[in-house]
């Protein structure tokens, strides 16, 4: 796309609100890409979760999963009650979509309905038209928790870290790690995680740990066998939560000479 | 222990992730010429885990690998040709270093600016003609404050305070400039990683000490650098620079018997 053709905030707010569903689809994206926090397009970003326009052939929303997302980045505390009632919609997106921007503006209202989700996995309609044909995104749920310090949930994750699908597992150590006094424990988890067969695995769990900041775990990060990139994000996210405010102390130092050596 | 024949039959026999990855990682530990066309070779498969590894054995090689990295720049492949800047990075040969400034500046690749920017610091500048040397420096100097000022991604910038630091080593007299910017950074950068690298900098700065020079293994064809510098520059700073500069080099690499 040249320079041109790119969006401005009116654009985008006037394309939600035309008919061209896939006009629409981009520009609720690209408000959320670029954080406009101005009140109109929040407005139009709401109503886009109710839209019933925009669907797969399985019944999924496209337009309320991009919307949900772009609010979560739009990070509006107002609009906290509306991604709650998206954790309802029967599309496994759109709730998946809801539970990380709950996280990213990080209120506690959500906690209880999160809960509910993980307590009674069936407690909504679910067509979950792709694999793994899980009853809720259960990762998601967790690592909300997690992040917005729901220690009230602790019980309600403790058995996930048991679950059959190993993307779950290490979120639910994730959490657990953030939530209780046992970092180390549910660390060790984690760095166990680095040394999965699955790549993909691998990249998560890069993500979990740069998320969580686990000091420990930068040498195993470091050699963790996955792109330079995202071992680079990872140190960088355990660098800057182990930061004093003169930023050097023996940990730190450590983790920039590993950064040094995979730029 | 296999020979480097044997490593090359493994390599081309490897058939899954894993054989690839362990036939590059020996085939790079013997650090032999041989190696080096399958190492590249290497670089045009879709394999990032295998990728890095010949990117770390051809680095190893070192700079008998540059002239068919430089090669494999002039091809089609863009992911092989953003390895083949890596390794090019890692080595630090001069004939390197016009492909490193455009590439940590304007390469449309995140991981290609971050390691160039970090391959500019780690230039060999104790191989270059000492007039040509600081022309080259200056040019080095002002890519670098450009990405650590322009830069997007908070890596790049990183980089770039890592590629200061290394050209301080040899180029004191960027001292103010390069503190200058550091400050800027430490006053207003948004990533808490990128001023944090710049503190560190900050603290290795008084005990860095200019590398140990190796010996230059083969004449370089300085005069091809030079012309290379000179359209680079005359494609973007005309003004900042006195293009006189110039001719003194000229006069100075053909005095010079290389």
């Amino acid at each position: 796309m040249t320079n041109s053709e790119q969006l401005t905030i009116e654009q985008a707010i006037a394309n939600l609100e035309g008919d061209d569903l896939g006009l629409r689809l981009y520009s609720a994206w690209w408000l959320g890409r670029f954080r406009v926090k101005d009140e109109r397009a929040i407005a139009v970003l709401v109503k886009a979760l109710q839209d019933n326009d925009d669907r797969t052939p399985n019944g999924g929303y496209p337009l309320r999963r991009n919307a949900a997302r772009a609010l979560g980045k739009v990070g509006d505390a107002s609009i906290v009650l509306n991604l709650i009632e998206c954790l309802d919609c029967e599309d496994f997106y759109v709730r998946e979509a809801a539970a990380q921007s709950l996280a990213m503006i990080n209120d506690r209202v959500c906690i209880s309905a999160l809960c509910r989700l993980l307590e009674q996995p069936d407690a909504v309609p679910q067509p979950a038209p792709e694999p793994p044909f899980l009853a809720q995104p259960f990762d998601a749920l967790i690592e909300a928790l997690g992040t917005i310090g729901a220690v009230e949930a602790i019980p309600l994750i403790k058995p996930y870290l048991d679950h059959e699908v190993p993307r779950i597992r290490f979120a639910s150590a994730r959490a657990l790690y953030q939530l209780t006094p046992d970092g180390d424990y549910y660390g060790q988890i984690l760095i166990e995680g680095l040394q999965s067969p699955d790549l993909q695995l691998r990249r998560a769990v890069l993500a979990d740990i740069g998320a969580i900041g686990y000091i420990k775990a930068a040498l195993p990060v470091a050699e963790t066998l996955a792109e330079n990139s995202l071992k680079l994000i990872a140190l960088g996210g355990i660098l800057e939560q182990n930061l004093p405010e003169s930023y050097l102390n023996q940990d730190t130092i450590g983790v920039m000479d590993l950064m040094d050596a995979l730029l | 222990m296999k020979d480097v024949d044997a490593l090359i039959k493994d390599l081309d026999r490897a058939d899954s992730a894993d054989s690839l990855l362990n036939a590059v990682k020996a085939l790079g530990e013997k650090r032999s010429v041989v190696a080096i066309p399958h190492l590249i070779q290497v670089l045009n498969f879709n394999n990032p885990g295998a990728a890095v590894a010949a990117v770390e054995g051809l680095i190893q090689i070192g700079v008998e690998a540059v002239p068919s990295l430089l090669e494999q720049l002039d091809r089609h492949n863009y992911t092989a040709r953003s390895w083949a800047i890596r390794a090019l990075a890692g080595i630090g040969d001069p004939r390197g270093l016009v492909t490193l400034l455009g590439a940590a500046t304007a390469d449309f690749a995140v991981s290609v600016r971050r390691a160039s920017a970090r391959g500019l610091g780690l230039m060999k500048w104790y191989w270059f003609p000492s007039n040509l040397r600081e022309i080259a420096q200056a040019e080095a100097l002002e890519a670098l404050l450009f990405v650590l000022e322009q830069d997007e991604e908070w890596i790049v910038r990183y980089s770039a305070v890592t590629g200061l630091q290394g050209l301080l080593q040899s180029y004191a007299q960027a001292t103010d400039r390069v503190e200058a910017a550091w400050q800027k950074i430490l006053d207003h950068d948004p990533v808490p990683a990128v001023r944090a690298r710049v503190a560190y900098a900050r603290q290795n700065l008084p005990r860095l000490t200019p590398p140990e020079p190796e010996p230059m293994p083969f004449p370089i064809d300085w005069q091809e650098i030079l012309t290379r510098l000179r359209e680079r520059k005359s494609l973007e700073r005309r003004t900042i620079s006195d293009p006189n500069n110039y001719r003194d080099i000229a006069k100075a690499i053909v005095c010079q018997d290389l």
